[in-house]
């Protein structure tokens, strides 16, 4: 008898999908209603999985689903952070025409494989939300599709994303033949140590999850569609499909191939100093913030399976702990990119900032310490952040990975006071709106706030993320 | 004691800075600079009475508030002993003057640049309160963000440069330190530093740890080869900008010093002397040599900060009670006399609009006030008795010779050098002929600049007279300190 009030989430996601499209087909004009019911079933989904916080850990359908601490925690901060994306991004849409109903409903789609992805506990319930969660993407890469640029990164996103999955599928195929299981217990049961066929299968699925989560050296796709896309799916790529993709990671790294340490250990510590420099070095030059905040989320990433890589729990909690706090940086960045319009257009380009500080003081208070929460600086939160990633690496004596991590925010400042820099130092330019949504101007006070002040009560988030013991 | 005396001492400034950011005021923001004025002074005198009330014949840590902070992990801790209350009280001294200064030199943003000092003041304060490795690192790189904008939007033509200099050089030193933090947390379980103290650190580690430390102090005292920094930073900042940066900021690094390079790794501080002392002596008499061919006044005043600090290392690792005493004394000392030089320099620079010093000469017949509060700092910078310069020069060279003859020699030509440059300085900007049309045009101090300037002039003379009350206050907690480095390395030595 399966308890089916766990998984109330997905079936009320799925019902308001199916609900929104026939409702948005049959009624003409309704666009902006199916837009605003979206966000209120993201709401009610987003209470019902809170309803589920003291699950601490079910198994549902042979095994092959798991509820627990870790899958409740990352899936409210997928929805959350949906809930935010989606109420920020209304105005961009409706002024650049691209408000239809399926944008919601491809974003709810998105969301409840991501949803699927979380909760998996097999490699074939794993690949489903994966694909439900990448198809919806593509579409939605290309949303704009009058322009140029959107089509491209459409397209781009799909052909590389469908090679990899094509690569993580033949990794999966791998593991059932060498463990003769799909399901993560059941394979952790039945691995051989000594047997180094298995390695393969692993290689071939981490190089499928270092694609979804962009780290280096299969990250090529991201600037392009950062760009490419219109800006609120740009805020969406740049933080719930990451989201989804670590939480896979760590199931899978910790859950079935936990004993294989030594095997893939090297490889997630190569991925993440690669990711931290690269990331770094290579958003010097760029001019398009979105591009910018491609290869800067490309070196958080970094940061974020730096924490993975270590094989403890205070690592993993460490890594959840960064990428809650990425989230929010980057939604409180993006808020701020998207007040950046003039008389119908968005600005998108550093240069366009220049001087920003004159005439709106309140907005640029916040870029700044965004950006400098971005870069680490303490006290603000992304210091935190990176603090517990190398509290965690450090206790494994991973000397090596910290300080060149470490190094690399040095790097990484750079480009961020270029910015800064930009923003305060250079002669002003013409004036922005100063007129936005409500749902814009609270986001971005709310990550402001968070930012600003997370030093304070630091101990919040640590005391519910030290519930999630994966190993 | 319930009273949290240094919380209200660190939030004070920072709680006045969020009411100058969301207060609105009339538009050329003059009474923000009261408020900010008002917050500095209250902060002033609330550090004179916890002077008063310290407790100069302890050596203990007193006035210690703990409260939980990061769960599981750090304590949010503050106290003070005698080597911080100095610097406490520098720091509350300077920031007022720094306020007052900026009638004149600050035009644009004025609000946002008093919010930027008093966020200073909050991080500085925070630095030499706190008793937690993790809080001291918050609060020491924490004054980059504001440093960095009062260089950036305020300073001069090569602003950008220098703020970007500024920033990541300081960063870089400082993010080794963060590595040997987290390390000697995951080593002995905690980052509370009288725990510390008394636990002592693994001696096989304490090498490379004291390293990553000396990277970052390195770099923000700053001793030779990391100085580069400074003359840049410096001779951009405005007036307030230069002043913070030479008179506390530089003293966070000495500071640390003392209080963690010496404190948690005895033995590698014996370890390394002969390093310190080198760079510490090319410091002094490099940087005077580079001093004397400088034609700015900034840069030849932040050349010989290098040099300053060059004794105040050097004191602190002679490691004995008078070569200690000394450099507090000297960093206190020097914290006034830079202090006062750069708003020497800010007095003309905005009269004329040029630091370069030979287009000044002969300011003496137009500005008669200035030229002898001038002679004062001039004096005092070089060291001559009766001005604070000469007590902790004194007592540094004194431990020096106690410890090396050759070393002592070498700093005391620093001294000459010193006086060089600092003389002839002081003669061609004041004396000569007037060849300059410009400064026939000069006038003599405001009233304003007149009670900024008396106001450092007088503790430094009075100071220089009758140091008795500020070395009374360090000694015991330098005393203890001694014992206990002794020991620690007494105790090695029995091991081995």
């Amino acid at each position: 008898m399966i308890n089916i009030n766990l998984i109330f989430p997905e079936i009320f996601i799925s019902l308001s999908i199916m609900f929104l499209l026939i409702f948005g087909v049959y009624k003409k004009n309704s666009s902006k209603l199916v837009y605003s019911l979206s966000i209120i079933s993201l709401l009610i989904v987003l209470a019902l999985c809170f309803n589920l916080r003291t699950v601490t850990e079910v198994y549902l359908f042979n095994e092959s689903y798991q509820i627990g601490y870790l899958s409740t925690f990352m899936k409210i901060l997928v929805i959350l952070s949906g809930v935010f994306v989606m109420s920020v991004s209304l105005k961009y849409l409706k002024i650049n025409n691209i408000l239809k109903i399926e944008f919601p409903i491809l974003i709810l789609s998105s969301i409840l494989g991501m949803i699927v992805m979380i909760s998996s506990n097999d490699l074939i319930v794993f690949y489903m939300g994966l694909e439900l969660q990448s198809l919806s993407l593509y579409v939605l890469a290309s949303f704009n599709k009058d322009n140029i640029l959107s089509s491209e990164s459409g397209l781009k996103y799909f052909i590389l994303s469908a090679l990899s999955s094509g690569l993580l599928l033949y990794g999966c195929s791998l593991i059932y033949g060498f463990s003769g299981s799909t399901n993560f217990i059941q394979i952790s049961e039945n691995i051989d140590i000594n047997q180094y066929s298995l390695t393969f299968g692993i290689v071939f699925i981490l190089v499928g999850l270092a694609f979804k989560i962009s780290a280096v050296p299969f990250h090529m796709w991201a600037p392009d569609v950062y760009q490419g896309s219109p800006t609120p799916v740009t805020l969406f790529f740049a933080i719930l499909p990451k989201v989804a993709a670590l939480t896979v990671l760590i199931k899978i790294l910790y859950v079935p191939f936990l004993n294989l340490i030594e095997q893939w250990q090297m490889i997630v510590i190569f991925l993440s100093i690669a990711s931290m420099i690269f990331g770094a070095v290579a958003a010097i030059g760029q001019k398009n913030l979105k591009r910018l905040i491609a290869y800067s989320s490309i070196s958080h990433m970094g940061y974020t399976i730096a924490g993975l890589s270590t094989g403890t729990n205070e690592g993993i909690q460490s890594s959840i702990i960064y990428i809650s706090i990425y989230v929010v940086m980057n939604l409180g960045f993006f808020c701020c990119l998207l007040m950046l319009k003039r008389d119908g257009k968005y600005y998108e380009t550093v240069e366009d900032m220049s001087g920003l500080s004159k005439n709106h003081p309140m907005l640029s208070f916040s870029l700044l310490l965004i950006l400098f929460s971005l870069a680490g600086i303490p006290p603000l939160a992304g210091f935190f952040a990176k603090f517990y990633v190398f509290m965690a690496v450090i206790k494994s004596e991973m000397y090596f990975l910290a300080i060149t991590g470490l190094l690399s925010t040095v790097i990484a400042a750079f480009y961020y006071l270029r910015i800064i820099k930009i923003i305060y130092f250079d002669p002003e330019k013409e004036k922005f709106d100063t007129h936005h949504n409500i749902a814009l101007k609270v986001s971005l006070f709310i990550t402001t706030i968070f930012i600003l002040f997370y030093f304070i009560f630091p101990s919040k988030l640590i005391q519910i993320v030290s519930k999630i013991n994966v190993i | 004691m319930n009273f949290p005396i240094l919380t209200s001492l660190i939030l004070l400034p920072a709680i006045g800075s969020f009411f100058i950011f969301f207060v609105k005021f009339n538009k050329n923001y003059q009474s923000s600079k009261y408020v900010a004025l008002f917050i500095s002074l209250a902060n002033f005198v609330l550090a004179l009475y916890l002077w008063s009330i310290f407790d100069n014949s302890s050596s203990e840590f007193q006035f210690i508030e703990e409260k939980k902070w990061i769960q599981g992990y750090f304590n949010y801790k503050v106290g003070i002993d005698g080597i911080s209350i100095l610097f406490i009280i520098l720091t509350t001294f300077i920031t007022p003057l720094c306020i007052i200064s900026v009638n004149s030199t600050v035009t644009k943003r004025l609000k946002d640049f008093l919010i930027a000092i008093l966020l200073m003041e909050t991080l500085m304060i925070g630095v030499f309160c706190s008793l937690d490795l993790i809080l001291f690192y918050l609060f020491f790189e924490g004054g980059l963000i504001p440093m960095f904008l009062i260089i950036g939007i305020w300073g001069g033509e090569r602003r950008v440069y220098s703020a970007f200099k500024f920033f990541l050089y300081t960063l870089l030193g400082s993010v080794l330190m963060l590595v040997a933090i987290i390390t000697i947390y995951w080593m002995t379980g905690t980052t509370d530093v009288e725990k510390l103290y008394q636990i002592g650190i693994d001696y096989n580690y304490q090498k490379l740890l004291w390293l990553a430390f000396f990277s970052s102090f390195a770099v923000k005292t700053p001793m030779w080869p990391f100085h580069t920094w400074l003359p840049d930073a410096h001779v951009e900042a405005p007036t307030a900008g230069s002043v913070l940066l030479a008179a506390i900021l530089l003293k966070m690094a000495g500071y640390g010093f003392i209080r963690f390079s010496l404190g948690l790794f005895p033995l590698a501080s014996e370890y390394f002397i002969p390093l310190v002392f080198t760079l510490s002596l090319i410091a002094i008499v490099y940087t005077s040599l580079v001093a004397l061919m400088q034609e700015d006044m900034k840069k030849l005043i932040a050349y010989s900060s290098v040099a300053h600090m060059g004794f105040v290392t050097l004191g602190i690792f002679t490691l004995t009670q008078q070569g200690l005493v000394g450099s507090i004394f000297q960093m206190i000392s020097h914290g006034l006399i830079s202090a006062a030089l750069f708003l020497c320099v800010g007095v003309v620079y905005e009269r004329m609009h040029t630091r370069l010093i030979n287009k000044y000469g002969g300011v003496v017949s137009v500005m008669p006030k200035y030229a002898i509060v001038f002679m004062i700092f001039t004096l005092g910078a070089l060291g001559l008795p009766g001005t604070t310069g000469f007590v902790g020069e004194f007592l540094i060279l004194l431990a020096a010779f106690k410890k090396s003859f050759l070393v002592a020699i070498i700093a005391s030509l620093g001294v000459i050098f010193g006086a060089a440059y600092m003389l002839w300085l002081y003669r061609r900007i004041i004396f000569g002929e007037i060849k300059n049309a410009d400064v026939k045009k000069l006038f003599d101090l405001k009233k304003h600049e007149i009670v900024i300037l008396w106001s450092i002039a007088v503790p430094s003379i009075f100071f220089g007279f009758y140091p008795q009350p500020l070395i009374v206050t360090v000694d015991v907690s330098v005393i203890n300190l001694l014992e206990m480095y002794n020991n620690n390395l007494k105790t090695f030595l029995v091991n081995k």
